[in-house]
């Protein structure tokens, strides 16, 4: 179970890791700033296993991958968002950080709701309103991607099997 | 069966007779492009396939223009840790310092973007070479790697959206900003998300090639997967003496599938200017003049060639930059910077009282060189006006073409070219 932080609509790179942090690229340094033009201290206040919930369009702007690097780095268990942009959502889904288009649950879940994910079913629960969703399924490539933890562990492993 | 030239150009490149939206393809690439920020995270990964060389050293672009020349430690290391790699993988196509520009000028330039190509780059303008006919889309770092290390990428083939401009009777001073800024203000910056956008009609046509990049520089700005316009005699004219390998010749057949299809006139558009904090906030530059500002930028992948600094120098010819106005101009490239020389315009901008910059990003992803201060506004060229984007979170840009942006640091506000004319 994590507690929800909850974003707008169009949530753009910039704002999930300003630019002025890009000169470095450890996860933990892309933690400490994540959301910081949001201007809510979530890199204070996020622990491990909480989830962020934003509208359409998230992670829409630069191809920096540093975004769900740093989000990920965070803690984040799950984004649940009405839409994710393009580049953003591939670099997640490379990256092994899970997202669930889910436009209910994205717009229906509080701020600091306690909300249960299973991200393999893709079933999404909020404990403190007692709703249940169910977030689009992904593609059968896209699970595999999932399930191999990312681009480069699914290349590695196709290569094995080959 | 029909396609478009977008999904022509992923068929070819999957080894497919056809391919249709919405399918999953793993397709080769011509070219593979990262810069200062984007490679270090690349190189990283890319150490943990189990490959110890490139796909190949000739298909690859490596670019230190985003906080380069080093703006502090920290960026010295990303530039150097590039530049190791680049030279341990003999990456032919390494810009340094002194050789670079601003990565989407700087490629297209050296003859590196090709029609009919398939192109990634980390880097989300890379849509910009579309404009040349080619297939070219922004992807993360990790998808870098995989490109770095195997050639290819997965692709989901998109729904194409054809936008056609009739007419030539432009408005005067509009160029492609105004066109894609207009487009961008009905579409919504997620208009056309996980789409190709096609650009067809007289007015494209009638377009320069300078224009043209501008165009599809910022259809990453909507949401867009690709932007795209057909390959024409200019294209080809363009390409004269820059293209060193033959190229295929591929066009959208005339009963292709497009999910929507949009016309619009060129001589409805006036000059636009977008409201911060979003490029949709697109307005006509009129309901924008009065606004004070505090600094102008022009240049940048979307307007940093030589017609944009030749639009700006035309305006400020004979006349001054406004005493509260830093105006910082960028060229894209080396090559553009001294085609500015010998026509003058890099003199006349001076004269004006211009701070003319080497290429780089610079403050266009708010990095250096002209960062605006809390409370702070700016007119500028570049495509994103975010939250922050250019500097503290409490200031603001607002995007224009050349034409506005000259005219308005000489007023001191936002200001429309008839009136400082
Ligand atoms: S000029 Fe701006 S938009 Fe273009 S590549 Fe550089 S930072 Fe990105």
């Amino acid at each position: 179970m994590g507690i929800a932080f909850k974003f707008g609509h169009d949530i753009d790179t910039d704002v999930i890791i300003p630019a002025r942090y890009l000169n470095a690229s450890t996860p933990e340094h892309l933690a400490a700033h994540c959301m910081e033009d949001a201007g809510t201290s979530f890199a204070q206040k996020v622990k491990a296993g909480d989830i962020m919930v934003g509208g359409k369009n998230f992670g829409c702007g630069s191809s920096r991958e540093h975004a769900p690097i740093s989000i990920k780095a965070c803690g984040i268990k799950v984004v649940i968002a009405e839409s994710f942009a393009r580049i953003f959502y591939r670099n997640s889904l490379n990256i092994g950080l899970p997202i669930m288009e889910c436009p209910e649950a994205a717009s229906e879940i509080s701020e600091g709701d306690e909300v249960t994910v299973d991200i393999s079913t893709g079933t999404i629960e909020n404990k403190t309103t007692n709703k249940q969703y169910q977030a689009r399924s992904f593609p059968p490539f896209m699970q595999e991607l999932i399930r191999a933890g990312g681009l480069i562990p699914y290349i590695e492993g196709r290569k094995k099997n080959a | 069966m029909s396609m478009t030239i977008t999904e022509k150009i992923l068929a070819q490149h999957a080894g497919l007779d056809e391919v249709v939206p919405g399918q999953l393809i793993t397709a080769k690439l011509d070219l593979v492009l990262a810069n200062d920020i984007t490679a270090p995270v690349a190189i990283k990964e890319f150490a943990k396939f189990g490959t110890e060389k490139v796909f190949d050293r000739h298909k690859i672009a490596l670019v230190p223009d985003h906080f380069a020349p080093n703006k502090d430690i920290a960026s010295a290391e990303q530039c150097k840790f590039m530049r190791d790699f680049a030279r341990e993988q003999q990456i032919e196509h390494y810009f340094e310092v002194g050789r670079m520009g601003i990565e989407h000028c700087l490629l297209p330039e050296q003859g590196l973007t090709l029609p009919g190509d398939l192109i990634i780059g980390a880097d989300s303008h890379t849509c910009t070479y579309g404009a040349v006919g080619a297939f070219a889309t922004g992807v993360g770092s990790t998808d870098l790697a995989a490109g770095l290390a195997t050639g290819e990428a997965w692709f989901r083939v998109p729904e194409s959206m054809k936008f056609i401009f009739h007419g030539t009777k432009f408005q005067k001073w509009v160029g492609g900003k105004d066109l894609i800024l207009y487009l961008i203000g009905k579409l919504g910056v997620d208009g056309a998300r996980y789409r190709a956008m096609e650009f067809a009609g007289e007015g494209i046509a009638a377009l320069s090639m300078d224009n043209r990049f501008t165009i599809c520089n910022m259809a990453i700005e909507a949401g867009a997967k690709n932007g795209i316009i057909p390959p024409d005699d200019k294209t080809f004219a363009y390409l004269e003496g820059r293209a060193r390998r033959s190229y295929p010749l591929l066009y959208s057949d005339l009963d292709a599938g497009y999910m929507a299809i949009q016309e619009f006139d060129v001589s409805e558009i006036p000059l636009q200017v977008a409201f911060p904090h979003s490029p949709e906030n697109a307005k006509s530059a009129q309901e924008a003049s009065g606004i004070k500002i505090d600094q102008v930028v022009i240049g940048s992948c979307t307007n940093g060639r030589l017609e944009d600094l030749r639009m700006a120098a035309n305006i400020l010819r004979g006349k001054k930059v406004h005493p509260e106005i830093r105006l910082l101009v960028f060229p894209g490239t080396q090559t553009i910077l001294r085609d500015a020389m010998r026509e003058g315009i890099i003199d006349t901008l001076i004269e004006a009282g211009a701070a003319v910059s080497t290429p780089t990003c610079g403050p266009c992803l708010g990095g250096h060189m002209g960062i605006l201060a809390k409370g702070e506004r700016a007119v500028s060229t570049t495509n994103r006006n975010f939250v922050g984007r250019m500097g503290s979170v409490e200031s603001e840009v607002y995007l224009a073409g050349p034409a506005v942006a000259a005219a308005s640091a000489i007023k001191g506000q936002i200001a429309h070219p008839e009136e400082v004319s």
